[in-house]
């Protein structure tokens, strides 16, 4: 137990943290916007990385692969969206349905359950090694793993605080709150639901194309669970930072900053002397209850209401 | 302006609960006609309403508005045509978005949504503007969130909504009904301003047979699905309670509607 284990360990941890934030940012589109909790992201979170890593042994550039696993995304999403919309199948379970092919999918693309990439090969965006060539001094520090996935996440937040500004992303918006309202006001709330959920997925992919990146490697089982990691930052997020963050971009911030939390939390649990494999867990029971807390908050601490309030209109 | 054609609606076709909701129902409305609708519970009131928002697909027949036929137009496509307050004061209005951002989605009502910013500057004078109408001291809180509001603000907020973007049609379902009788009258007062002032086609329900008299230059009674009383201008005029129970009596050949449809 000794502290500077931990400490050396932090680094890795922000940077994971950062990463995993963006998936999480994708969750928080469909489970906070759209009111739907889409289990693809699951499968979504090995297909972008699957994607990247083929695409980038097969001699394509860094960008144009990146593009592609977030194209592969936007594919996943597309698929939960019409089988949701078009064929009336609950949310739930259409990306259970999703998540599922999507396994096959991966196994296909992967050509195996894993595929590594070597770092010293391939000229990579983000590794778990630079963050110790920083430090050594053998790489530059714009290089550092955490600058980059931060500019990558200040990028993404920007996008998406212009895109949840305008008409489109605005009927989006309402398709969550109140699809009864968002029809009567003329908005296709199928096309939003689809759009949120490809929109959603195209992140996770991205998310998991960096996350290969910084692990050297994709497995086919890397995205089990993660949409309960992501819910997690979710809600950490939200708990935290919901008083303090009104705007919307600083909301979408306070999710990363929760998987960072998430990821800080999961290297003090390991160095307290819990294994890897018990995280799952912990995380289930962590969700858990800050899901319950709410439900229970307003049913066992609600204070009355005054009616006179509600009639004055 | 409104043509419906022969519809007939039956929901739960073949099951236990199978329910004839519109029979061979008929009904045209003129440029500028405000009808108010009454009927007992299951008449079709609501379900006639619907049926000209597009909630659900009819069964048979046609509905057109202002000559073009719409039966196979899904909802968010009427609603170009069609504005809507419903019973239900938390369905008109998206609760964790602001006053503003309700009414900029009201605005782009029948448009296309593109990636042009979801509010202008210009449009919240003109917001700031509308809410004073109202009379509510909205027109100070843009920003707050329409949860925060009550129901007969979030009502008048609806009926503004509505009728931001100009609708050829308004469809009111008993939007007063879930408001207390004060507030309830202050929205119903404010429904024949906007209605007056923007002389807008306007088809009322209302399960109170007063406000169906008092309200509108039209009054259309349903009864099993279709209409089984009409009255307009001079005669609506002069109509009350007791003559309008009575005539319902004679075309229904029952006097047990009475407390059917009084309740």
């Amino acid at each position: 137990m000794n502290i500077a284990t931990l400490l050396n360990a932090l680094p890795g941890a922000v940077a994971q943290g950062l990463i995993w934030g963006i998936m999480a940012i994708g969750v928080y589109i469909t489970f906070k916007i759209l009111d739907i909790a889409d289990l693809t992201v699951d499968g979504t979170m090995c297909t972008g990385g699957a994607v990247f890593i083929m695409l980038t042994l097969h001699g394509m550039g860094m960008v144009p692969a990146l593009l592609c696993a977030f194209g592969a995304g936007l594919l996943a999403g597309l698929a939960t969206g019409l089988l949701h919309t078009f064929c009336g199948i609950p949310a739930i379970l259409a990306g259970i349905l999703t998540q599922l092919a999507l396994y096959s999918v991966n196994l296909r693309i992967l050509g195996g359950s894993n595929q590594a990439i070597n770092v010293d090969k391939y000229p990579l965006l983000v590794s778990l090694r630079y963050l110790q060539d920083v430090i050594k001094g053998t790489r530059s520090v714009l290089q550092y793993p955490i600058l980059v996935v931060a500019i990558f996440v200040a990028l993404i937040v920007m996008l998406l605080y212009w895109f949840f500004g305008t008409e489109l992303g605005c009927s989006l918006r309402a398709t969550g709150a109140n699809s009864n309202m968002a029809r009567a006001q003329g908005i296709n709330t199928s096309f939003g639901k689809v759009l949120g959920l490809m929109l959603s997925n195209g992140l996770v992919a991205l998310c998991s194309a960096l996350l290969a990146q910084y692990n050297g490697f994709a497995d086919v089982n890397m995205g089990r669970g993660s949409i309960v990691i992501g819910l997690a930052a979710v809600i950490i997020g939200d708990v935290l930072f919901s008083k303090l963050f009104r705007n919307f971009a600083l909301q979408l911030v306070g999710v990363a900053i929760g998987a960072i939390i998430y990821y800080i939390v999961y290297q003090v649990v390991m160095w307290l002397g819990l294994k890897t494999d018990d995280m799952k867990l912990i995380t289930a029971v962590i969700v858990a209850v800050f899901l319950a807390i709410p439900y229970w908050k307003g049913k066992y601490f609600s204070k009355p209401v005054k009616r006179g309030a509600v009639k004055n209109a | 302006m409104l043509e419906i054609n022969h519809v007939y609606k039956t929901f739960n076709t073949g099951t236990v609960n199978e329910k004839v909701a519109l029979s061979d129902l008929s009904l045209t409305l003129n440029d500028g006609d405000f009808v108010t609708v009454i009927g007992g519970n299951g008449a079709g009131k609501s379900t006639m309403l619907n049926a000209v928002a597009g909630v659900f697909s009819i069964d048979e027949g046609r509905i057109q508005i202002d000559g073009q036929d719409v039966t196979h137009l899904p909802e968010h496509k009427r609603a170009r045509y069609i504005g809507r307050v419903f019973q239900d004061p938390m369905m008109g209005t998206a609760a964790s978005m602001g006053i503003e951002e309700n009414l900029a989605l009201a605005l782009r009502r029948g448009q296309s949504r593109s990636l042009r910013w979801g509010i202008t500057n210009t449009e919240r004078a003109r917001y700031r503007e509308q809410l004073k109408m109202l009379d509510l001291g909205l027109e100070d809180r843009l920003t707050s969130k329409v949860g925060l509001l009550s129901g007969g603000q979030r009502q008048a907020l609806t009926l503004l909504m509505a009728t931001l973007k100009k609708p050829k049609l308004l469809l009111l379902d008993e939007h007063t009904a879930a408001l207390d009788p004060k507030t309830a009258e202050k929205v119903l007062a404010l429904s024949d301003k906007i209605v007056a002032e923007n002389s807008l086609t306007t088809m009322m329900v209302t399960h109170n047979m007063r406000d169906a008299i008092a309200h509108g230059n039209r009054l259309v009674m349903l009864y099993d699905g279709r209409v089984v009383i009409d009255v307009a201008g001079e005669e609506k005029k002069k109509l009350t309670v007791e003559k309008l129970l009575t005539q319902f009596g004679q075309v229904s050949g029952s006097t047990e509607a009475d407390d059917k449809l009084l309740l």
